[in-house]
């Protein structure tokens, strides 16, 4: 706490309250009101997070800024919250990308756009939540509360195939939540009688039921990040996304997966996590290289990056699950990276989007003649999501693949691959789209950025290659968790 | 025990039997009208209960009558909640009834009798009390549904809901007459005490048990005794549907767990087992054909035979847990289905029904209001969290894992997972499409100003269910005498 405030119940209950408000500003008559509102909430709830980075103390590996209250006495449930070095930068992700996402919505969401800001707002709050709870419920309260505006974001402002993507998406991650929630119950009655994420952390678990804990998590988190095989929600849910929704689904939606393997799967059933780690570096490594694949095939601009989240996220499983600092601090750092690197290339296309009404890239071609500007900053994201040296994303890959060198040759052989393959369907898509002659009369009649979308781009361009160029101030904060989680992992919680 | 101390636990039941005495007659002096004064005084009849329900709480347990009757904590909350239900009940369906000539004095009479034999139920201790409070209310129902006698689809489920009722009102004197034979008594503490010192004939028990269980299936609408339960939901005017869907399962479960529990907790091992049965098969017959539901109220009426199964595998599992987190599962269940049902009334008007999936299409264009408060039960039908459903299911997983059934916890939620799939759709409709109708809704302020309540409830129940969860543990646990 700081000045005896509560910072992280002010993060994760002043977008929410913002939220109400826009929400009640009512129909598209009041439109004005209501983007100031959200931009200010917005940007009020990014401020309000900043206390957490100045105030963090680095050299501790222990929750800081708690708070407990009592919530529901009757089954020990509490109001618990605090943060670590891994918790702590995802928070300030999420409300950067809100302030991102509310500028980026600003003139293109003409419909119910007080519903539209509200859902974001909301949606913030609860993402806060999901990374700041330390009580196992109060964590799954905010995990399931967040589908439901992003169900509605989707579903209201998406593409035409909306419906179907929106359901799909809904349904996946209710499955692996419910399974969760049996999880978190059993492991309720293990402790006897706390669901407190920390003394879950503690409870010796024989061996099968590890395994069966395990599982249940895999699902609720491997289809949050999502792994191979039940990442098929993603292109879906991505293509029909309206921009910001992306954006959100790509920075965040999909780090909550990762960062749920971090906080329960691992700490929790450790033996588990050794035993099928082989498996998970697997499935990590066919989402590599498989979906790396697929993603050259693509003719859908979205679709196309959606398939590389699917493999950048594959480089972070497989950093988690070989065990070791390189490993485990690249994954984190690959997370954030792809945080602002596939936000930003969503934003991106969703600049040409709102000007042309297609994705298809097939529809493009000599886009630079026509937007200069633009094609600047799409070429220094194209080539961070390519793993460009001296950009955010080839820190963390470069971590993963020398973690995975200590392992094994031939895990960091395939993993290294990507930066082929990485290289070959940006880079492609970039000459297709960018390059060229102007291929039609529409790409003739294409506007450059105007000063709202050159100020997003900057931001992020600044934060990719800030990043890269010096990711200690990053690394400084993770590292004493990452030690202490690797340490707890190392431990084996088989009952004596 | 004097007459005296007799009379106080039945208080309540007195004043209101009183009550609908007078209202019959009062109704007959009054113009059609001046009905709006009968519907008044049975506002302040409900209020009149449950001051004197109140006033005459005692602590621990209160025999009546030589046992016949009992008056405990979970009796008195489950009838607070039942006057509260009703209340609600009677505001959702004015202006709907009102519409379709339907709001007479037998309504509210009947409605009053249904309250008083589900009351009896509640507080029952003796079969034949039992008996008597559950055929006090079926037969004001039937006569409900029946209520709107040119209709032939509400006649053919009145006739439907009758006949299958009588089979099960049979199946369960039956029962209850074989527990006679084998114990000797009608009086659930006798039965419960010569079950546990041993019973020379445990094949009669046996088959006592099987009739008693299959007529309490009956009544909760539970697979395979389910049949009844979507076309009298169906058929029967929505504020009949309202009422049938929604304060009797307060009662249903009372019945279910004085029957079981009180009475029979010797045969605990063989009921719990049939109940697993019961309970896996409702949740996979109701939510699948749920889906397959184009009418709302049918749609319903397959969620109410799901949730009913959710609540059983609370009663399997015992205990306080197991029985307060069935209690809560019931009065959660019976707040949602009050506003799932008031929201059908509200959007209908005069010689319309809006009771299909499709005139719910565009709803948030029309009234975002409303859609917000739809969407709400909705997501707490489908329990997800921040809303009280998901505690609801929380507290009953909670109950199986502890029991070490954690496989069925599994099955419960996969069919959850099946189950939400047709809440999103209403969602979906809601929000995502574009609306038939632009036909203004209209509706009075005390139906918008419930609907509301009802909604936030749902939500703020969900932020802060500690409450309610303990009234319900505490009041199993010190009636029921759990240690």
């Amino acid at each position: 706490m700081i000045f005896g405030l509560p910072v992280i119940s002010i993060t994760i209950w002043l977008p929410i309250i913002f939220g109400i408000l826009v929400l009640a500003t009512g129909d598209d008559k009041n439109a004005p009101l209501a983007r100031l509102l959200a931009l200010a909430g917005s940007v009020l709830g990014f401020l309000v997070t900043l206390p957490l980075y100045i105030g963090f103390d680095t050299t501790t590996s222990s929750m800081q800024f708690v708070e407990h209250h009592g919530w529901i006495t009757r089954f020990n449930i509490n109001y618990y919250l605090g943060v670590d070095g891994i918790s702590m930068l995802f928070i300030l992700l999420n409300s950067f990308f809100t302030v991102i996402v509310v500028i980026a919505g600003w003139r293109v969401i003409e419909k119910r756009v007080s519903q539209y800001m509200a859902a974001f707002l909301l949606m913030s709050g609860m993402i806060n939540g999901v990374f700041g709870a330390l009580d196992s419920i109060l964590f799954y309260v905010f995990w399931e509360a967040m589908l439901v505006p992003m169900f509605i974001i989707i579903g209201v402002w998406g593409g035409p195939n909306r419906i179907y993507a929106t359901m799909k998406f809904f349904l996946y991650t209710l499955l692996g939540s419910l399974l969760m929630l049996v999880a978190l119950i059993y492991l309720y009655n293990l402790t006897g009688g706390s669901f407190s994420i920390l003394d879950f952390h503690q409870v010796a678990i024989p061996m099968t039921a590890q395994i069966l804990i395990f599982i249940a998590f895999f699902f609720a988190f491997a289809v949050k990040v999502p792994m191979f095989p039940v990442h098929t929600w993603l292109p879906d849910a991505h293509v029909e996304a309206p921009t910001g929704g992306s954006v959100i689904l790509a920075a965040l939606m999909l780090k909550v997966g990762a960062y749920g393997f971090l906080r329960f799967s691992m700490p929790i059933t450790p033996d588990a996590s050794h035993q099928l780690a082989g498996v998970m570096i697997a499935l990590s490594l066919i989402a590599i290289v498989y979906i790396g694949l697929v993603a050259l095939m693509q003719t859908d601009m979205k679709k196309l990056v959606a398939y590389s989240s699917i493999s950048h996220m594959g480089f972070v499983t497989m950093g988690l699950f070989i065990f070791n600092a390189y490993g485990m601090e690249g994954a984190l750092l690959q997370m954030i990276s792809h945080g602002f690197v596939a936000g930003a290339l969503f934003l991106c296309i969703g600049v040409l989007y709102d000007r042309m009404h297609s994705r298809n890239i097939a529809d493009y071609g000599g886009v630079a003649n026509k937007m200069p500007v633009f094609a600047a900053f799409f070429m220094l994201f194209a080539m961070a999501n390519s793993g460009l040296p001296g950009t955010s994303a080839f820190v963390g890959e470069f971590m993963v693949i020398m973690g995975a060198i200590k392992v094994n040759f031939w895990y960091a052989f395939a993993a290294g691959t990507t930066l082929i393959f990485g290289a070959a369907y940006t880079l492609w898509l970039y000459k297709r789209v960018i390059f060229g002659k102007v291929a039609n009369q529409h790409v003739e009649e294409l506007t450059d950025l105007n000063a709202r979308e050159v100020l997003i781009m900057s931001l992020l361009a600044v934060l990719v290659i800030g990043m890269g160029v010096y990711p200690l101030p990053l690394s400084e904060i993770l590292h004493a968790s990452v030690n202490d989680l690797l340490v707890h992992v190392a431990h084996s919680k088989l009952p004596l | 025990m004097n007459l005296l101390a007799n009379l106080i636990p039945v208080s309540a039941e007195i004043f209101l039997l009183v009550m609908v005495c007078f209202i019959l007659i009062a109704d007959l002096m009054l113009t059609q009208s001046s009905k709006l004064f009968t519907y008044l005084l049975v506002q302040l009849t409900l209020l009149g209960c449950s001051v004197i329900t109140v006033g005459t709480h005692e602590h621990g347990v209160t025999y009546a009558f030589n046992n016949m009757y009992v008056d405990d904590l979970m009796s008195d909350v489950l009838k607070m909640l039942s006057y509260l239900g009703m209340s609600m009940v009677l505001v959702y369906s004015r202006q709907y009834l009102m519409l379709r000539g339907l709001f007479t004095g037998e309504f509210m009479v009947l409605a009053l009798f249904a309250l008083l034999g589900m009351n009896v139920m509640i507080s029952a201790n003796h079969f034949l009390t039992l008996y008597l409070g559950l055929e006090l209310l079926s037969l004001s129902l039937y006569a409900m549904v029946a209520l709107q006698r040119d209709s032939a689809i509400a006649t053919e489920a009145a006739m439907k809901y009758f006949v299958l009722g009588a089979l099960a009102s049979g199946l369960l004197l039956y029962g209850m007459s074989m527990l006679y034979g084998a114990t000797g008594s009608l009086e659930l503490g006798v039965i419960s005490d010569a079950i546990n010192q041993g019973v020379p004939n445990k094949a009669l028990l046996a088959f006592g048990l099987v009739f008693i269980v299959s007529g309490l299936a009956f009544k909760l609408g539970v697979v395979p005794f389910h049949m009844w339960v979507p076309d009298v939901y169906h058929g029967a005017p929505t504020a009949m549907t309202l009422l049938i869907g929604s304060v009797p399962k307060l009662a249903a479960f009372a019945f279910t767990v004085r029957i079981l529990v009180e009475g029979l907790q010797g045969l605990e091992h063989d009921w719990s087992s049939m109940l697993i049965i019961l309970a896996i098969a409702s949740m996979a017959l109701g939510n699948l054909a749920a889906i397959a539901q184009t009418n709302l109220k049918r749609m319903f009426a397959y969620s109410t035979i799901t949730h009913m199964g959710f609540m059983l595998l609370g009663l399997i599992s015992g205990g306080i847990e197991g029985y307060g987190s069935a209690m809560f599962y019931t009065v959660v269940y019976m707040m949602m289905s009050l506003g799932a049902f008031g929201m059908i009334m509200l959007l209908s008007r005069a010689g319309f029904e809006a009771d299909t999936l499709n005139d719910f299409k565009g709803l948030n264009q029309r009234s975002p209001w409303l859609a917000f408060i739809m969407m709400l039960l909705m997501l707490s039908m489908a329990g997800i969290p921040p809303t009280v459903g998901f505690y609801a299911k929380f507290s009953v997983l909670n109950a199986i894992v502890q029991t070490g059934h954690t496989w069925l916890a599994i099955v419960a939620v996969l069919f959850s997972l099946i189950g939400a799939f047709y809440y999103l759709r209403i969602i979906k409709l809601m929000y995502f499409d574009a609306p038939e109708s632009h036909e203004p809704i209209t509706y009075g302020s005390d139906t918008g100003l419930l609907i509301s309540l009802n909604g936030l409830g749902v939500l703020f129940l969900g932020l802060m269910p500690g409450t309610l969860m303990s009234i319900c543990a505490v009041s199993v646990q010190q009636s029921l005498l759990l240690p």
